[in-house]
């Protein structure tokens, strides 16, 4: 079986198992929903200087939301000892990590689309201006969150803390995937395209997304084998 | 070539040896049993046989090859402590599953095939959270059984089973020693492990105490191989 039909073997089972359960995606669009919520009462939404850091917020419950659909990835194999039938099974550790990042990226989007129209009402702000370029800046953004989150969710699935572990491990390697997608989505949110100036900003998600699922895909074997 | 050889293998966790130059070998059709103490290092040595820990030294080969490599992965099975099953799936799910990542020619008739043979077909469509012990354990035999391994690693396989699994796993354990297959297993269940064993190996803090072919006495008496060689 091909190396992507692997993958997508895992991201069915994953999405499955999750649409069965709906333990992270509940979990994570309801922190989402709260945070948003607690930042709409901290920052005043008529203020142009809330509006101006909107984009900044979003990412951050973006980011914080994620976590826990990240942190069960991996984790939802430890209960029976699931991990060791798929390090057992003839597949690479590459396709394993791939099909996994896909399943939760695709949730993550979910949270995200979700959260986009209550981030709106509540912030006052009209997201829908320059849709498609959001989205791309979205679709970025959230690969470059989802690669970091479930490869730390990999490196810390047999540590006893680890969900103490997995954000420590994943916010600062994602300081850069989250200026780029704050500085974009800053822009975007105040109703003006992404510019030249704003350019490098996308190159820096694209360059990031690409390297780090190469690196990814290459170190998983080790961390998940030793 | 043997089928299983384990070669001058030590496992360190932190400073402490966890296996010690451990040498042991299985030929093709060979059923061996891991005996030991609890600590004595038969999980640590069954994890490093099946690949999911690298040794610090020395090397395990299964039929000459690495047990990383892909077409090694292919020939093994293993049954751990947990069942390796998910529980939000249906037993018929999680068998296609597995059979899809083995790549089997024909992954549901496979699945419905070892379905009937642990007696689950009834149940097929049931998520396995809703099974009784029992049926979980069945199911994890299926699953361990499904690709047809021709090297099966069992790391205490009849632990907490119930009468109607452990009838199923023996009767499957004899018909793979009867079809040429190899079985490496550890076990505190001397009395059950004695009746398939051909070989056995005495575990000791991590290093190899006895190693040597099952003898009538060992049947008899499952203590003997503890009385004689082991420490007390």
């Amino acid at each position: 079986m091909g190396f992507f039909r692997q993958a997508l073997v895992i991201t069915v089972k994953d999405l499955r198992a999750e649409i069965r359960t709906k333990e992270a995606i509940n979990a994570s669009f309801a922190f989402a929903l709260v945070i948003l919520v607690l930042f709409s009462f901290a920052f005043d939404p008529l203020e142009d200087t809330t509006r101006d850091i909107s984009g900044g917020l979003l990412w951050i419950v973006f980011a914080f939301a994620g976590t826990l659909i990240l942190n069960r990835s991996f984790a939802r194999e430890l209960p029976n000892d699931c991990l060791d039938a798929l390090i057992a099974a003839p597949i690479s550790g590459a396709a394993l990590f791939l099909g996994k990042s896909v399943a939760n990226y695709l949730l993550l989007l979910a949270v995200e689309l979700v959260s986009l129209p209550v981030f709106g009402i509540f912030y006052n702000v009209r997201w829908t201006t320059q849709f498609w370029q959001l989205m791309l800046v979205l679709v970025l953004g959230t690969w470059g969150l989802t690669l970091i989150g479930t490869f730390c969710s990999a490196l810390t699935v047999n540590i006893r803390l680890r969900e103490v572990m997995l954000p420590m491990l994943t916010y600062p390697a994602l300081v850069p995937v989250l200026m780029g997608s704050m500085q974009l989505t800053m822009t975007l949110m105040a109703g003006k395209p992404i510019g030249p100036d704003m350019v490098p900003w996308l190159k820096l998600l694209a360059g990031f997304d690409l390297v780090f699922t190469a690196a990814s895909l290459v170190l998983v074997e080790i961390v998940l084998v030793g | 070539m043997s089928a299983v050889a384990i070669e001058g293998v030590w496992k360190f966790y932190g400073d402490y040896p966890a296996l010690r130059d451990v040498r042991l070998e299985a030929e093709r059709g060979a059923c061996l049993a891991l005996i030991g103490r609890n600590g004595a290092g038969k999980t640590t040595l069954l994890r490093v046989v099946a690949g999911f820990s690298r040794p610090g030294r020395g090397k395990v080969q299964i039929f000459g090859n690495e047990p990383r490599e892909t077409e090694t992965r292919r020939q093994m099975g293993f049954i751990g402590h947990g069942i390796s099953v998910y529980d939000e799936l249906s037993a018929f799910e999680n068998l296609m599953l597995y059979a899809k990542l083995y790549n089997l020619p024909n992954p549901k008739k496979s699945a419905m095939e070892w379905l009937e043979r642990t007696g689950l077909e009834r149940v097929r469509n049931g998520l396995v959270r809703e099974f009784s012990r029992g049926m979980r354990q069945r199911l994890a035999v299926a699953r361990a059984f499904l690709h047809e391994p021709t090297v099966l690693l069992l790391d205490e396989p009849f632990t907490a089973l119930d009468d109607k699994a452990i009838t199923v796993l023996q009767k499957l354990l004899k018909e793979a020693l009867a079809a040429g297959k190899t079985i490496v297993m550890s076990t505190h269940q001397l009395r059950e492990a004695l009746e398939l064993a051909t070989h056995v190996a005495l575990l000791n803090r991590g290093q190899v105490a006895f190693h040597g072919p099952r003898t009538p006495e060992m049947v008899s008496d499952p203590g003997y191989v503890y009385a004689r060689y082991g420490e007390g």
